[in-house]
């Protein structure tokens, strides 16, 4: 068994676990954050993604120990209150979903492409930047659109992406 | 995945204490080859001893002309280092197309080169820039250090620490990426030091990475792409899979030398 304690979207949680559970699992089974899905479980699809200590990695790859220590982001703690966060808005606006399954990841996978770019994103950059999110429904197209818009939106520029 | 005891020590002497009291436990650091591997049950560690904790592991430093790497520093770190990024912009470029961003910020350099996957991208910069690879016991030139498919000379318990190599005149990699799994299915790592010219090949040897000494002897006589279009490279040894044949291989370290060789 392992201790695990961390901090998950601001609220500290101390948990003891198998030292084998996924931080997947353990945000799903033991947290009831249900938004971080399981898609893949091989570490190919991106379905899985969280933000630890501000940087986005595949929550399926990532033993809750791990984690220990850390301050983890998930969807659930993107935006307080009842206002979207600018990127939960533009997939909304852009249709950049259709099941959403793989929207969770996508956006937070975006929201860490958007902080690591700081405004200087186009639109070869974030094809190339969402290679570990894979999505069977869109086509990525209005997936990149809103991807382009947040960033315009979080960086104040005026001009709107495409 | 069965069930594993999780250790985090914080210096090498505890870490290498924990994997010698334990016989089948194994260093944990980025866990993107070693957790799918666990899920597969291709791999039933008893204990993890997790190496990202351990300050003596983590960094790039340049000493003069040599530059030194901890091996628990990740992808991201490198392809994000300035330092690199002017000492030897073809590491932090190759670091920079490893996988996808959620792999490079947890991965490490140490454990691809541990890991020496056949298809993996560090074992060819490895070999090409004449790295040395420093371990908890021993210091391991790369001519030495990579044996085979997965196969390298590291005994049990025995950890990586960092690498390290002099900075290139010039040195750069091409990949021809497998678009599913971004592997390569050749890398070309090619390094300039004075007259020295080293080419190491990834992603295509049957037996993992390999040097290619014909292309070093027609780089060293003339430094430029041109200088490889009468190099002949055999499919004999070359991997011969679904991804691709071992005379497309072939004809791929051909190209990727020649892109290698135009973007150093
Ligand atoms: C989707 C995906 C895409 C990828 N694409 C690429 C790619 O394009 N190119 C590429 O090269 N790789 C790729 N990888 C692999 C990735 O680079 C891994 O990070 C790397 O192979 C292993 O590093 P790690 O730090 O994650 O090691 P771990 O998975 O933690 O460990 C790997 C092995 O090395 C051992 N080990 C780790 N550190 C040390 C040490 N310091 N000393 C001794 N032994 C040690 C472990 O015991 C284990 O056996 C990909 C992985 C994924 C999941
Ligand atoms: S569920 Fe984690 S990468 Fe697919
Ligand atoms: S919206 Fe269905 S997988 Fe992306």
């Amino acid at each position: 068994m392992a201790k695990v304690e961390l901090t998950v979207n601001g609220r500290k949680v101390a948990r003891e676990v198998e030292g084998r559970m996924l931080l997947a699992h353990f945000l799903r089974e033991e947290l009831e954050l249900t938004g971080t899905h399981i898609g893949c479980d091989t570490s190919q699809c991106g379905a899985c993604v969280v933000h630890v200590d501000g940087k986005a990695v595949k929550s399926c790859t990532m033993l809750a120990a791990q984690a220990s220590g850390t301050e983890v982001t998930t969807i659930e703690g993107l935006s307080t209150g009842a206002d979207l966060h600018p990127v939960q808005r533009a997939f909304n606006t852009h249709h950049g979903l259709q099941c959403g399954f793989c929207t969770t990841g996508m956006i937070m996978a975006s929201v860490d492409i958007i902080n690591r770019y700081g405004g200087a994103l186009d639109e070869a950059t974030v094809r190339a930047e969402l290679e570990g999110n894979i999505c069977r429904c869109t086509g990525y197209h209005n997936i990149v659109k809103a991807v382009l818009d947040a960033n315009a939106e979080m960086h104040g520029q005026t001009q709107a992406a495409e | 995945m069965y069930e594993t005891n999780y250790h985090r020590p914080s210096t090498v002497e505890e870490a290498v204490a924990l994997l010698s009291a334990n016989p089948d436990a194994k260093p944990l650091a980025g866990g993107q080859t070693l957790i799918p591997t666990m899920k597969q049950r291709l791999a039933a560690p008893s204990d993890l001893v997790d190496l990202r904790h351990i300050e003596a592991l983590r960094g790039i430093k340049l000493e003069g002309r040599r530059i030194i790497i901890g091996a628990a520093t990740t992808h991201a770190e490198v392809a994000g280092s300035e330092a690199l990024q002017s000492a030897c912009p073809g590491l932090a470029s190759l670091a920079a197309h490893i996988g996808d961003p959620h792999v490079r910020h947890m991965g490490t350099l140490g454990g691809s080169v541990a890991n020496n996957d056949p298809a993996a991208d560090y074992p060819s910069a490895m070999l090409a820039l004449d790295a040395t690879i420093h371990t908890s016991t021993r210091d391991i030139k790369a001519d030495d250090y990579f044996t085979g498919l997965f196969e390298t000379a590291l005994d049990e318990g025995e950890i990586i620490v960092a690498v390290s190599f002099e900075a290139p005149e010039k040195a750069a990699y091409a990949k021809f990426a497998n678009p599913a799994s971004l592997y390569a299915m050749a890398g070309v790592f090619v390094a300039r030091h004075g007259a020295g010219v080293r080419v190491a090949v990834t992603g295509a040897g049957s037996d993992g990475v390999f040097r290619q000494g014909d292309m070093e002897a027609a780089l060293s006589a003339n430094w430029s792409p041109a200088a490889l279009d009468s190099v002949t490279v055999s499919a004999d040894d070359l991997m011969d899979d679904l991804h691709a044949s071992a005379a497309y291989r072939a004809s791929l370290i051909k190209t990727m030398a020649k892109r290698a060789v135009a973007a150093a």
